[in-house]
């Protein structure tokens, strides 16, 4: 019951924080249309590029290098933004499960946030060819959870590491890749129409890989948390 | 910890390696399609990865240890652990590349089990550079133990899950029969089986042989 109160609380509080400042949330949402308009440039440089064979491939693994990117700079803030001090008085007023937990969460919400709009202006830009856009949509969501999950406990490792961004990239591309393996097989499978029932295999791994980080992370962060 | 300086678990190592050299060699093999006399392979490729699991396990043990006593010695039985590991790890890589030339046509012919493998392995290159990122004693060993229990489950689902659920080449992934159950005899059997165990304890005497080194460095710094 603490856990839960504590956790509410400092959730309530990362969101006023980011509803104040805007920071994170504008700074992310500005890289991915500058990156997004980037590649749609430099591809549009090819005539007949949105015509040709391999436009669908290009399209999904496009957006998710785009989205893997994106999240990687968004949540190595959540930890590195933090000043000494303010990480001690949260120690001294909350567990660490409850602050994990906390940063967790609002990292969902920010890239659930952040993805939805991505994928819209995605779709601005790129010509949509996607058969199946609900399952599309939930296949983003899922990607922006699990992205959050593994990115958070890797920033706070990071974090504590002397905060260099060369080592949140070196840790945590090895952790995501088997994530966005499964993400790219599903939303493939998404934008060819297949059959749903065919993706529930996808959804069991991912949910088993985020259960997996969840765990760890809970068990792991009142070890790093203290210095 | 008396069990590292006992010798006989060494000779049994050795011997066992010995038998297995020989009799994988000369012993009889099932004469199969494709493979051919690369059968043989399978003493050697399949056994590096046992010793592989065996040393990260008792590196994340003794990560999970070091989390919890604090001692520096932990810390040092699960990085030279780890180093051993990811020796082990190369060998099963290379070996795994000379069976797949002769036998899927190419090196490295962008099989699942192979990408998986070597993303595996950039996850412990993260985990040694990570340690070489932090200078202060104590913290490195925190953080890179962390890094360590972190990484342990994610490379068993990239090595043992995520190929199982696609097409591969690799036996025993994507419907493929593995070879025990197929294309293995009795008399291959008796020769795998030790090999697991002696190849497990060479990595483990390796490991112990590094810890000792390290050991005696650490003693003379401190003083």
């Amino acid at each position: 019951m603490e856990l839960y109160k504590q956790t509410l609380s400092l959730l309530k509080k990362e969101i006023l924080l980011e509803w104040r400042s805007k920071y994170a949330f504008n700074g992310v949402l500005l890289y991915v249309v500058s990156t997004v308009f980037v590649c749609y440039i430099s591809f549009n440089l090819t005539p007949g590029f949105s015509g040709s064979n391999g436009y669908k491939i290009v399209w999904n693994v496009l957006f998710w290098v785009i989205m893997l990117f994106a999240s990687v700079n968004a949540i190595a803030k959540s930890f590195m933004q933090e000043s000494k001090s303010r990480l001690l008085y949260y120690y001294s007023i909350a567990g660490p499960q409850a602050i994990i937990l906390s940063k967790i969460i609002y990292n969902i919400l920010l890239m659930a946030l952040l993805s939805t709009l991505a994928i819209i202006i995605y779709i601005i830009f790129f010509k949509n060819v996607v058969g199946d856009p609900l399952m599309y949509f939930i296949s983003v969501l899922t990607g922006s959870i699990s992205f959050s999950t593994v990115f958070t406990m890797i920033s706070a490792i990071a974090s504590k590491a002397g905060n260099n961004g060369t080592l949140m990239a070196i840790l945590s591309f090895p952790v995501i890749i088997p994530v966005i393996l499964v993400l790219i097989r599903l939303s493939k499978n998404a934008m060819d129409g297949l059959e749903r029932s065919l993706n529930y295999g996808h959804f069991e791994v991912l949910f088993a890989i985020n259960a997996i980080v969840v765990a760890t992370s809970l068990l792991l962060f009142p070890y790093l948390w203290r210095d | 910890m008396k069990f590292i300086y006992q010798w006989w678990w060494k000779v049994l190592a050795v011997v066992t390696v010995l038998y297995t050299l020989v009799a994988g060699f000369l012993g009889g093999v099932p004469r199969l399609f494709i493979l051919h006399e690369t059968i043989r392979n399978t003493y050697f490729h399949v056994p590096m990865w046992m010793a592989m699991f065996t040393v990260f396990t008792i590196s994340v043990i003794y990560s999970i240890k070091y989390l919890n006593s604090g001692k520096e010695e932990h810390d040092l039985i699960a990085v030279e652990c780890a180093n051993t590991g990811v020796f082990f790890f190369v060998l099963g890589l290379i070996t795994g590349m000379i069976w797949a030339k002769s036998t899927w046509g190419e090196y490295w012919s962008n099989d699942p089990k192979q990408n998986s493998a070597a993303i595996a392995f950039l996850l412990y290159c993260a985990y040694l550079v990570l340690r070489n990122a932090i200078d202060e004693e104590q913290k490195r060993a925190k953080i890179s133990a962390i890094y360590n229990i972190f990484a342990f489950p994610i490379m068993i689902v990239l090595i043992m899950v995520l190929p199982r659920m696609t097409d591969s080449l690799h036996p025993g992934n994507g419907g493929n029969p593995a070879f025990g159950k197929l294309d293995m005899d009795n008399r291959m059997r008796l020769v795998l089986y030790p090999a697991f165990i002696a190849w497990s304890l060479i990595g483990l005497w390796i490991a112990t042989l590094r810890y000792r080194i390290r050991l005696i460095e650490y003693k003379q710094n401190t003083l």
